[in-house]
């Protein structure tokens, strides 16, 4: 920092106006703010693709789309799900609130900041782009498996590239989370006295600095495949096409955690402000979170046990995978004995909260059931499996951030959200979620393949209800924006603390906090 | 399934009775299915227990945990003037639901680490069916029968667009099924030839991908003669939906049968290849045979701008026929364009040629015989 800044009185907010501001900054709050809107552009974005797709399995027969667009549709809504939505919308919350938490005047990294946010628009023009060009989008599914995805056009290439520029700002994003944990805590802060979103945002970091460089060396060899004449994936020219996709998975299976550990750091600061009590097991959440990361890099296999591995092979991924069950089950044990004999009030962020819990353990007992090889060769490449990962990412990932958004909103904004309206909001997606994805586990058992446009007539019914969910789950989120606007923009002022229950650092400051904080180191107790 | 689903059922289907119940209606053949299917092998009917054992371990979890966390949302409210505990760990509570959920979880491992050992063994099979996967069809061949034929959809386009009624087996019917005899230890092998594709019957309980470049293996063995129907599982580009696998089990005796008539065909189609044959003839045959073009190239031949090149008007399809042959036989490495060579035999190739050469607008009078086709193999 130049001398001059330290002359100046921290409080004063020294910015350029306008555009220029949200172009320059390298302020967290602000970056934070501009992580948290794309991720909700991408929502929507990936949300109409869904529209699309339910739009397309409401009856039999092809009525809305063509199934190379459909299968356009379903790529496209995982990646931007993935990579636009889920790790920038938790990356806006890790701006936001790591320095909050700790004590830090902001991210260590402050310019590093500002650009691995900036990449992040660029990129996802260019994979949004490839609806436009010859051939259109990638159609392969978001594995993007070779050697389909050799056949792709030149939006397989665009693709490419855009995963390469996400993953360059996802390891900065990591890396600057790494950096500020270790180096910016305010005195006293011990490792274990991190508030747990701080900790599972620290392991989360760690994880995508060691599996994004993964996915870019998969994507690369799909490239030069494609274009430069290797055949890394083609058996022709001595290849594997599984090597693409144990390479993939060893990638695919940590990134899981990576969308899901940060929502549990969420959960985790949630139940015990609206509980009144502390979080119990603090030493155990943190060491399962660990152990969770830990396991996620020995189980890739299990997401292709029908490609014809070695019995030693099916056997071994299989204990491995079962074993997530166990670090798994004490966090949710403990987020249960947390609200055990306390007082608790369910104003929405508690509701999402709550629901979190409750979904989230239908989709872990369904992994659990996933990860039994045997019973797995039924499941694999079903509607059982878009079930069990709708019920962990939808239920677990992203109604936590909604949660997240309840329950910081009025810190970062200074005014409280129409508690009505919220919880409205609340109710419409957690039963519109349900009558969407439930009746997919039948869909899937009854043996309804993932991935198809069309369906044979036995799956009529329960695609219909499926459908009509998937519709009102997607209207419901349009209260979701107007009730964030209205919060932004005005309403009741929100005291310092917010919350009766509040602990932690950012609750001691003022709502809505200056725009530099902490320019000199909190005491932590 | 077990309680708790059938309990939702009730409450979505009630939800939305009107609107469900009035588009569901004109449907027939309305199942609301909530399990596997009924087993029809060994394995099916133990993949069927293991799941029904898990089902309903994961649900006495779920009912359990759910259950603790809802008696404490409704019980330690603030508004019931619940007063706040002021605990925040017990070792002894930690170590008690860390191991037991370890021992449940060993519970689950034994039972299915035997029906895995027992589905991975293929020894002792008493016949051997190899079964390819292309873009959008199955190839199943009999090696030591000497007998190979393909497999594509036979639901009409009409019905996939809406124009006609749906039938009972709408997307889940086949020209050719593949043909097993019942309770025999059929030994499946499995590959493709583009991309990964994957062969799944829910009611055998196998499902396996089907690699290029792999073999791998599987069996079955089926209690009963009848039709069995299932789909690709593994997404294959486009067509994926519509590329279903039909079994037909024959008893031992119809088998055998069937085994005859098949061999039969062969010779007869082995005799064609050598004749000569008039340009009707070999329009009428290609017209057949270009149903498998049609799946890129269009019904009239358009083909899908940017994905797939039209043939109406190619350069190809209206310039020297040599180079037209070789693309038909050897395909284009790299894109959706199969070989063709391994798939039709010299009848159909010289056909398919013929026709697209005069049909949609292509007009170059050449007519093609099998004899220049079986020259150049």
């Amino acid at each position: 920092m130049a001398t001059a800044d330290i002359a100046h009185h921290d409080d004063h907010d020294h910015h350029p106006y306008g555009f220029m501001r949200w172009v320059t900054t390298t302020n967290h709050k602000d970056i934070g703010t501009m992580y948290l809107i794309f991720s909700l552009v991408m929502f929507f974005v990936g949300g109409a693709m869904a529209m699309m797709i339910r739009a397309e399995l409401f009856q039999p027969g092809l009525q809305v789309i063509d199934p190379q667009t459909f299968n356009m549709m379903t790529t496209m809504h995982a990646l931007i799900m993935i990579f636009g939505a889920v790790m920038p919308g938790f990356v806006g919350f890790a701006n936001w609130q790591i320095p909050l938490m700790i004590g830090a005047p902001d991210m260590a990294l402050p310019r590093l900041n500002n650009w691995s946010f900036w990449i992040l628009p660029f990129a996802f023009t260019m994979l949004l782009g490839t609806l436009l060009v010859e051939g259109g989008g990638p159609a392969g599914g978001w594995t993007l498996y070779a050697p389909l995805s050799i056949q792709g056009g030149m939006g397989v290439d665009m693709t490419i590239l855009a995963i390469h520029m996400m993953g360059i700002s996802s390891v900065l994003g990591a890396i600057n989370v790494i950096v500020t944990i270790f180096n910016m805590r305010a005195p006293s802060m011990t490792l274990m006295k991190m508030p747990l979103f701080v900790w599972t945002w620290l392991i989360t970091a760690f994880l995508l600095i060691a599996v994004m460089p993964v996915l870019a060396g998969a994507v690369t060899m799909l490239l030069t495949d494609r274009h430069f004449g290797t055949a890394f994936f083609d058996p022709a020219g001595g290849g594997d096409p599984v090597l693409f996709q144990h390479v993939f998975w060893f990638f695919g299976h940590p990134e899981v955690y990576i969308l899901i550990l940060p929502a549990f750091g969420v959960i985790s600061e949630i139940i015990p402000t609206f509980a009144r009590k502390p979080l119990f097991g603090y030493d155990s959440m943190v060491f399962a979170t660990a152990g969770i990361a830990f396991l996620s890099f020995i189980v890739w296999a299990h997401h292709m046990f029908t490609v014809g591995m070695p019995l030693t092979g099916e056997l071994f991924f299989m204990y491995s995978t079962m074993l997530i069950a166990v670090p798994t089950g004490v966090k949710v044990f403990n987020w249960i004995s947390t609200m055990w004999r306390g007082s608790m009030t369910f104003e929405t962020p508690m509701l999402f909260a709550v629901a979190v819990v409750f979904l989230f353990t239908i989709g872990g007992l369904s992994g659990l059931m996933l990860a039994i090889t045997p019973a797995d060769f039924q499941y694999h490449d079903t509607y059982f499996v878009v079930a069990h990962f709708h019920y962990v990412l939808f239920s677990g990932s992203i109604m936590a951030m909604m949660g997240a958004v309840y329950y910081w909103l009025p810190k970062w904004t200074g005014h409280m959200y129409n508690e009505k309206l919220g919880q409205l909001h609340f109710w419409l997606t957690a039963i519109f979620f349900n009558i969407t994805f439930f009746p997919q586990h039948f869909l899937g058992l009854a043996g309804m393949p993932r991935r198809i446009p069309d369906y044979a007539l036995q799956f009529t019914e329960f695609n219909v209800v499926s459908s009509i969910g998937a519709f009102g789950l997607g209207i419901a989120q349009l209260l979701f924006v107007y009730i964030v606007v209205q919060t932004i923009r005005g309403g009741q002022k929100a005291s310092d603390e917010v919350w009766e229950g509040s602990h932690g650092l950012e609750w001691t400051l003022p709502s809505p906090p200056p725009y530099h904080t902490f320019a000199t180191p909190p005491q932590v107790r | 399934m077990m309680k708790m689903p059938v309990f939702r059922i009730t409450a979505i289907t009630s939800f939305l009775t009107g609107t469900a119940a009035f588009i569901a209606a004109p449907n027939l053949y309305a199942e609301w299915g909530l399990n596997l299917p009924p087993p029809s092998s060994p394995v099916a009917a133990d993949i069927l227990d293991l799941h029904n054992m898990i089902m309903l371990v994961c649900l006495i979890i779920l009912i359990i945990v759910s259950g603790a966390m809802f008696w404490s949302v409704f019980r330690h409210r603030k508004s019931r003037g619940a007063v706040a505990a002021k605990f925040s760990h017990s070792t002894k509570l930690e170590i008690v639901w860390t191991i037991i959920p370890f021992l449940i979880l060993v519970g689950m491992a034994i039972p299915s680490t035997n029906v895995l050992l027992k589905m991975e063994d293929t020894t002792d099979s008493t016949l051997t069916i190899k079964v390819t996967g292309y873009q959008w069809k199955w190839r199943y061949e009999y090696p030591e029968q000497g007998i190979s034929f393909f497999s594509t959809l036979s639901t009409a386009r009409d019905q996939i667009e809406n124009k006609a009624d749906k039938g009972e087996n709408y997307l889940l019917e086949v020209d050719n099924p593949i043909v097993l005899p019942e309770g025999r230890k059929v030994r499946i092998l499995l590959t493709a030839n583009d991309v990964i594709h994957a062969w799944w019957i829910p009611k055998f309980g196998v499902k396996k991908d089907a690699i290029p470049g792999y073999i791998n293996e599987m069996w079955v063995n089926v209690d009963e003669p009848g039709t069995y129907r299932g789909q690709c599982a593994e997404l294959c580009g486009k067509d994926h939906g519509y590329m279903p696998i039909v079994a037909e089990v024959l008893s031992e005796q119809d088998f055998n049968a069937w085994v005859e008539s098949q061999t039969q065909l062969q010779a007869v189609a082995d005799e064609a290849a050598d004749k000569t044959w008039s340009s009707e003839e070999l329009m009428a045959r290609g017209k057949e045979v270009y149903g498998q073009c049609a799946a890129c190239h269009g019904a009239e031949g358009q083909g899908v701008p940017g994905a797939f090149p039209a043939i109406a008007g190619s350069a190809i399809a209206t310039g020297p026929i040599d180079s037209h042959v070789d693309l038909v036989m050897n395909g284009r490495p790299g894109t959706a364009m199969a070989a063709f060579k391994t798939q039709l035999n010299d009848l159909d190739v010289a056909a398919v040629i013929t026709y697209q050469r005069n049909s949609f607008g292509n007009n170059t009078g050449d007519a093609v015989q099998p004899a220049e086709i079986k020259a150049k193999r």
